[in-house]
């Protein structure tokens, strides 16, 4: 039985222009341990669909579809025995470690409530785990920081303790939302290093959301692709990376500069991410396709497999290179 | 800390000098005279009067004695319409109670409009918001000599609950049309600023992180939004306290209830010189004062603040 399974999953808005569709027929799982990373431009969907999943989308936000973890109905849950699972046995971390956590709250006092809310623990002993986790993430002098603020943190310190946060309850998935976006490129090294060594200590399935498809093919089992809102691609990262059968996963692997091989020029797909609120019954990437036919715009192709990989496209995967 | 208070406290004095001599030449230039009757007087009593209060001297000299008393004895001079009594007086006698429905009327538009403001939010277009938003704009456009008059016709007349004026003391009865005159149209200010920010901090990414943790929505509300949504509100708050104080003008004309309001207009009427500065001295000190009050809450309660 997968850990998460999404089934049909659809986001939407309802906001003055109309209701914009941000996620579309979306289902995918993950397994124990697994670790699924959902990749495609900004604007495809992919913190849309993990709001979803949790339950944190905007006020005018609306998921349909249905989410179950070990088997059980997140979407059909009260918001009581939803807040059991959260935080719990799923916990996420955001994009923005800057804004991620109360400026007005003590970080030890952020992170004891964790302990507090979902094991029980007393103050004392709660302080003594957030300690040990913050030792776990690499943070220097923990239980003399914990009663600092966030500010006196720098940006990739914040994620660290963002991380800590996440794993105090020792979540069986966890969920990062472009962790590494919003820092330097050495702190990212690092931070993808410290999530890594996690996933082996403590067998945590992960979703990692992020645009770097070098971080996918180090680190993640299986990749989902994204665009407009739909899956375009899925399968095991090395079967999608070595050969992909879709135009945008193509497309987007030829946008990555390499220095293993002799590369003439970085290829970029041309045109812009479609606007979401005006979306036709097509695939949504028919209008920047160099493999675009009729059918595209008009039906949207279903997920098939094919090989080890499942794929959305009118065209013969032969054609794709 | 200390450092930063002892510091605001000495810009106060140059700000409260400026504002004693700006009013003394103010009031210095407005016609008309304390000893002005419709009958008039003879001007030999008037040299007396003007002799006897200090008016013969220049306007660099009067000044200078006003300053020099105020500065070294706190004292205000006596008034000049009640030959008996002096402005520390009139101000011992009037803001104890000014002080008194003052302060309720601060707890209460503080602890009704903030709890409306918040409700608001939370509940964000629902009735309860739509309530909420419509009691406040309609408090806000009855300022308070339109409320009190309603509020004597309502409890008063018609309905026989409260008496139509007087203090006793402060008794209760006496207390609640006053505080809820006054404390209206700050409750509705009160209200519409909490829910601005309130609505801002929701959207905010440590919320959505508190939310993520499982907390329950009260909790994410209580603990993680209510401090910051309070900043705009507490900035808020001094001004407004101030304001209420000198609000009180309409209240102690409308219910006699003997404040520092009432003499503060019969004062201006009647040109008593120095009650009206006296007055305007203690607003302006009160103001110098809550400001730097809400500094101190500002930096007590951001900790990104530290002076």
């Amino acid at each position: 039985m997968p850990l998460l399974d999404v089934d049909t999953l659809g986001v939407t808005f309802d906001t003055p222009d109309g209701t914009v569709n941000a996620v579309n027929d979306l289902s995918f799982s993950v397994d124990p341990g697994e670790t699924l990373a959902i990749v495609g431009e900004s604007g495809s969907g992919k913190s849309q669909t993990v709001f979803g999943v949790m339950g944190l989308l905007a006020r005018n936000g609306r998921a349909t579809g249905r989410v179950s973890f070990e088997g059980k109905a997140l979407s059909e849950m009260s918001d009581a025995e939803f807040n059991r699972v959260r935080g719990d046995a799923i916990s996420m971390i955001f994009q923005d470690p800057m804004t991620s956590l109360n400026p007005y709250i003590r970080v030890g006092d952020q992170m004891i409530e964790v302990l507090t809310l979902h094991k029980g623990l007393g103050r004392r002993a709660a302080r003594d785990e957030c300690v040990r986790m913050l030792d776990a993430v690499r943070i220097p002098d923990a239980r003399a920081r914990l009663d600092q603020y966030p500010h006196e943190f720098s940006g990739g310190m914040r994620q660290r303790i963002m991380i800590a946060m996440a794993l105090l309850c020792r979540p069986k998935l966890l969920i990062a939302d472009e962790p590494t976006t919003a820092l330097d490129v050495t702190v990212q090294a690092q931070i993808m290093k410290l999530l890594g060594d996690i996933r082996e200590e403590f067998g945590t399935a992960m979703i990692l959301i992020t645009h770097d498809l070098g971080i996918v093919a180090d680190s993640c089992d299986r990749t989902l692709v994204m665009y407009g809102g739909r899956a375009m691609e899925e399968g095991p990262t090395q079967a999608l990376f070595e050969s992909p059968s879709h135009p945008y996963t193509t497309g987007l692997l030829k946008a990555v500069p390499r220095l293993d091989i002799d590369q003439p020029e970085l290829q970029t797909i041309p045109g812009e991410p479609p606007d979401m609120s005006r979306l036709g019954p097509g695939c949504p990437f028919a209008p920047r396709c160099l493999l675009v036919r009729e059918v595209c715009r008009e039906t949207m192709p279903p997920l098939v497999s094919h090989g080890a990989l499942r794929r959305a496209c009118h065209a013969d995967p032969a054609e794709v290179t | 800390m200390i450092p930063f208070i002892l510091r605001r406290l000495l810009v106060a004095i140059p700000t409260i000098l400026a504002l004693i001599v700006f009013s003394f030449l103010l009031m210095d230039f407005a016609p008309g005279s304390p000893f002005a009757t419709e009958r008039g007087v003879p001007p030999e009593v008037l040299a007396n009067l003007e002799a006897k209060y200090g008016l013969d001297k220049s306007l660099i000299e009067r000044m200078g004695i006003y300053i020099w008393n105020v500065v070294t004895q706190f004292d205000f001079g006596p008034s000049f319409k009640f030959t008996d009594r002096t402005v520390n007086e009139l101000i011992a006698q009037g803001f104890p109670v000014t002080l008194t429905y003052g302060f309720w009327s601060f707890v209460v538009a503080v602890a009704v409009g903030v709890t409306l403001g918040v409700m608001a939010a939370v509940f964000q277009n629902s009735w309860l918001d739509y309530l909420a938003v419509g009691v406040t704009v309609g408090a806000q456009v009855l300022p308070n000599f339109v409320m009190a008059p309603i509020l004597v016709i309502i409890f008063t007349l018609w309905l026989g609950w409260l008496p139509g004026g007087g203090w006793q003391g402060g008794q209760i009865e006496y207390l609640v049309m006053p505080v809820i005159a006054l404390s209206t149209s700050y409750m509705a200010s009160i209200a519409r600023i909490t829910r601005s920010s309130m609505l801002e901090v929701l959207n905010a990414g440590f919320i959505r992180t508190a939310r993520a943790k499982g907390l329950p929505m009260r909790r994410v509300v209580m603990r993680h939004a209510l401090k910051p949504a309070m900043m705009p509100v507490i900035s808020y708050l001094g001004p407004a306290f101030v304001g209420m104080i000198t609000g009180s003008v309409v209240v102690d004309v409308f219910f006699s209830t003997g404040g520092i309001g009432q003499f503060f207009v019969n004062s201006a009427l009647a040109r008593d010189y120095s009650v009206i500065m006296g007055i305007t001295i203690l607003v302006g000190m009160l103001t110098v004062f809550f400001n730097l009050l809400v500094d101190i809450l500002y930096a007590w309660i951001d900790p990104k603040i530290r002076y």
